[in-house]
């Protein structure tokens, strides 16, 4: 009985280990002109993608990840890196490609389509589309919504704030308001939060599901979360509501989700031809109308009917690249006991 | 030098306190053939890569910078967390494993065949998707509480399946023996059983410890934090790779103690009986009326453990809107999955041979060095491990990097422990003296290895193999960075699907995850020698 057993075995192992070397033979990107690093979900962008390919005219392949793991990754891969452009989610990962001079600096045409407060400030990266912070809350729970973060640190709030600590906007908004109001400002506001006993979620939606049922009546998240779930499910079964702060308010930080092109790659004309087409009006559309961000691009604004144009917002006025020293906010956030 | 006579092995009213003597006792001072030593310190070099590229990247700043980072107050914190977490979910695990072994294995449970599947069912479950289906039902339940939960609750097969195995391959004329001398099945169990189960409880112990370590979902949707998570956050807010490899170091080197610590308190324990036995199952001891508690048991488990996951699934599947089902597509990306897991179960399997025999049969500096670097990828974030192979692929090994067989390394070098437990346990429990008879009628050591230590560890080194599959269709951090561009696993859509928090979405993915890992669980579960 075994040893037959022993014997089929061996052979099954055999096949399974020669799989690879057939299945291998597969999907191959070094036929494709173009290979993007995508830190944004497929789920999101896979039909702007697929315009892509047709408006830069090369086979597209693409490779979906989390922006951070995707930016190490670059890095690790240096020079042999099969990436020809980096699409992240946020301004942060491109910062850091850029300070370690792994990005191709833009044609000046394709930085002129976006406002200066987002892009890299070296011309090597360029948002693509923003997303605003903003103040979800429960109607039940909340008579009237507090107009700044720093309201958040005071006694009426205790316990009823939701927020992702370890999310890179939440961070990227820390270090926005250390970039606006210092260093001491900021450690402060952060122990004020921390002694109110906020309460800690692993994502956005988490925090927007839980002002929705009640479970706590603020929340810090960014604007098309809300969007997307009203969407998904109707606005009368989101039980959340979102306030955008006014007055240059750090909680209403517009960060950037952006690309770069990698420097040194034999990819870089198809993929400057696909960061032009990124700042297209068709894909600005897509960005206000599927993903419920804002068009980065001037001359195109969102159809969303009830998003606020961007320009009507009072948020504070600040260079994105300035974000990159988020080490210094997180060893802060560490030091207040959150991360 | 283990001048251990056969026949009073099987004699156990000689040892009346059931104390078995110690026939698969290592050989001191004996050297593993080369035929062993050669492909077992390839398993080794493979499995030492991440630690190559940690020290190269911990170092990068110089070493005062790398250990500002572990002098920091927080890693002791963080450190102590995961111990503690892991000191619960491992104690927690035992003994959920050790007595649902024994209760499908040696008593007259009712359908014990089918509480056998039942229990080894919860493997297939990734942590994230038990830790959400937790959450989802009782939102309190985060913290220390909710991570220790998940935890045990997708771990405890670990120790269960090889105690199972030991069970089995144990020769339960000793425990029939103490029967019959009048001891009721309880302290049969606990004075003649349990002892012989110990290298593998305590194999199931250390890959649970591990699992602990590098748990980086369920943690991270309870909100708890442990070491692991503190790496990630280091990867993901400064995307600096100094900080985190220098914190990656310090889950090495408590690795490598632990699988110390653990190879020392295994000590001499050795359990073998001669030839493959009779395809003999041990006389059911009956249960009389512990009957009632002992199904009472099993339900809770599986019914907590199985369950809820699937009953969430369930859920989130009819309310799930059809037009986001794509059933062409999943059924590719299942059979995607199934060939890439195959083929890491397969390598990792074959790494983990000669590893898991020098462990079992040599005992001595190579034996115990070739053992303890097969663990030390294991604790580390996939995230990390799948760096370092970026690190070296780009490097050396080029027209490899991101095409599948890239992708089977860097399962065999996180699951290598798996595939080891389960071999060197099976191994333990054969007895080296049929070994010693092939070598003397001339047979070379190679052939001594097919044709006798393989097919008498063949259960458990299957059990380690399902076990390897099982893990490789779930991982992701990995499989995320490693794929080729374009392709994708159950996982990766899982985490796609889930990234916009579509759950209704990513359900069928999750069901068919946990469906087809249930496939080798189920064999598992209905083996029998």
């Amino acid at each position: 009985m075994r040893r037959p057993l022993a014997r089929r075995l061996t052979a099954l192992f055999a096949a399974a280990l020669l799989l690879p070397a057939v299945a291998g033979c597969g999907v191959d990107e070094d036929d494709a002109g173009l290979v993007i690093y995508s830190g944004r979900n497929e789920k999101l962008i896979k039909p702007l993608l697929d315009d892509l390919e047709k408006a830069v005219g090369t086979t597209v392949a693409v490779r979906y990840g989390e922006s951070a793991e995707l930016a190490a990754q670059i890095q690790e891969e240096g020079g042999k890196t099969k990436a020809g452009l980096f699409f992240s989610q946020d301004a942060g990962a491109l910062g850091a490609l850029a300070t370690k001079g792994l990005l191709e600096e833009l044609p000046q045409a394709s930085l002129d389509k976006v406002d200066q407060a987002f892009r890299g400030g070296a011309g090597d990266w360029v948002g693509t589309s923003g997303r605003v912070r903003v103040l979800a809350y429960h109607p039940g729970q909340v008579a009237k919504v507090p107009d700044s973060v720093h309201d958040l640190v005071k006694p009426e709030w205790k316990g009823r704030v939701g927020y992702v600590p370890t999310n890179a906007s939440f961070q990227a908004f820390v270090t926005g308001m250390r970039v606006l109001e210092g260093d001491d400002a900021t450690r402060a506001w952060l122990k004020g939060l921390k002694a109110n006993q906020p309460k800690v979620y692993e994502n956005n939606l988490k925090v927007l599901d839980a002002v929705g049922r009640g479970e706590v009546s603020l929340g810090l998240i960014n604007h098309y979360y809300w969007y997307a779930r009203v969407a998904e499910k109707g606005e009368g079964k989101v039980g959340a509501k979102i306030h955008f702060l006014p007055g240059g308010d750090p909680g209403s930080l517009v960060n950037a989700a952006g690309v770069g092109v990698i420097k040194g790659s034999d990819q870089v004309p198809a993929a400057q031809k696909a960061v032009d087409f990124l700042l297209s009006e068709k894909a600005q559309k897509y960005f206000a109308e599927d993903t419920k961000e804002y068009p980065l691009a001037s001359g195109v604004t969102s159809t969303v009917e009830d998003l606020p144009p961007l320009n009507s917002l009072e948020a504070p006025r600040i260079d994105l690249g300035r974000l990159e020293s988020l080490q210094e906010t997180l060893k802060m956030l560490q030091d207040a006991g959150m991360v | 030098m283990h001048s251990t006579d056969p026949v009073s092995r099987t004699d156990p009213a000689a040892r009346p306190t059931g104390v078995t003597p110690p026939a698969g006792r290592p050989r001191a001072g004996s050297r593993p053939p080369a035929a062993l030593l050669v492909p077992a310190a390839v398993a080794a070099v493979f499995a030492l890569l991440p630690l190559g590229y940690l020290a190269v990247r911990s170092l990068e700043r110089g070493p005062a910078f790398a250990w500002d980072v572990i002098a920091n107050e927080r890693t002791a914190q963080l450190l102590g967390r995961s111990l503690g977490l892991a000191a619960v979910v491992v104690t927690a695990a035992l003994l959920l494993g050790v007595s649902l072994a024994w209760l499908t294995v040696r008593t007259a449970l009712p359908g014990a065949r089918a509480w056998s599947v039942l229990v080894t069912l919860p493997l297939a479950v990734p942590s994230y998707v038990a830790a959400f289906a937790w959450l989802s039902v009782f939102p309190d339940v985060a913290g220390f509480a909710g991570a220790a939960l998940a935890l045990t609750l997708v771990s405890f097969p670990y120790v269960y399946l090889p105690v199972t195995a030991a069970l089995r391959g144990t020769d339960p004329a000793q425990e029939e023996v103490s029967r019959s001398l009048g001891h009721g099945p309880l302290r049969t169990f606990l004075r003649v059983t349990l002892p012989q189960l110990r290298p593998a409880a305590a194999g199931g112990s250390v890959l649970v410890a591990l699992y602990v370590f590098s748990d980086f979902g369920a943690v991270s949707l309870m909100r708890y934090d442990t070491f692991t998570r503190g790496i990630y956050t280091s990867y993901r807010a400064s995307f600096d790779r100094t900080p985190a490899a220098a914190l990656s170091v310090v889950l090495v080197v408590m690795t490598i103690l632990l699988v110390a610590a653990e190879a020392r308190t295994r000590g001499r324990a050795g359990h073998a009986r001669t030839g493959t036995g009779t395809a003999r199952l041990a006389v059911p001891a009956p249960l009389g009326r512990w009957r009632g508690p002992a199904l009472l048991w099993c339900t809770a488990v599986t019914a907590i453990a199985v369950l809820t996951p699937l009953a969430t699934l369930g859920y989130w599947l009819a309310v799930g809107d059809s037009a986001t089902w794509d059933p062409a597509g999943l059924l590719d990306t299942a059979g995607t999955t199934l060939g890439v897991a195959a083929a890491g179960a397969a390598l990792t399997t074959l790494l983990a041979l000669p590893v898991g025999v020098i462990a079992a049969r040599y005992r001595g500096r190579p034996a115990s060095l070739l053992e303890q670097s097969a663990y030390a990828g294991h604790a580390l974030p996939g995230i990390t491990v799948a760096l370092s192979l970026v690190f070296f692929a780009v490097r050396y090994a080029e027209p490899l990097y991101q095409e599948l067989p890239l992708l089977v390394c860097a399962y065999a070098v996180l699951f290598l422990p798996v595939a080891v437990a389960g071999t060197r346990a099976a191994v333990l429990q054969s007895p080296p003296v049929l070994e010693d008879v092939a070598r003397s009628l001339g047979r070379s050591p190679l052939k001594v290895l097919r044709e006798v230590t393989v097919p008498l560890a063949a259960p458990g080194v299957l059990a380690g193999a399902a076990l390897t599959f099982v893990v490789c269709m779930k991982e992701l951090p990995a499989t995320l960075l490693l794929r080729p561009t374009g392709m994708d696993t159950l996982a990766t859509r899982l985490w796609t699907e889930t990234g916009t928090g579509s759950f209704a979405a990513a359900a069928p993915y999750a069901a068919a995850l946990i469906l087809l890992a249930a496939v080798p669980s189920y064999l598992l579960g209905r083996q029998r020698t």
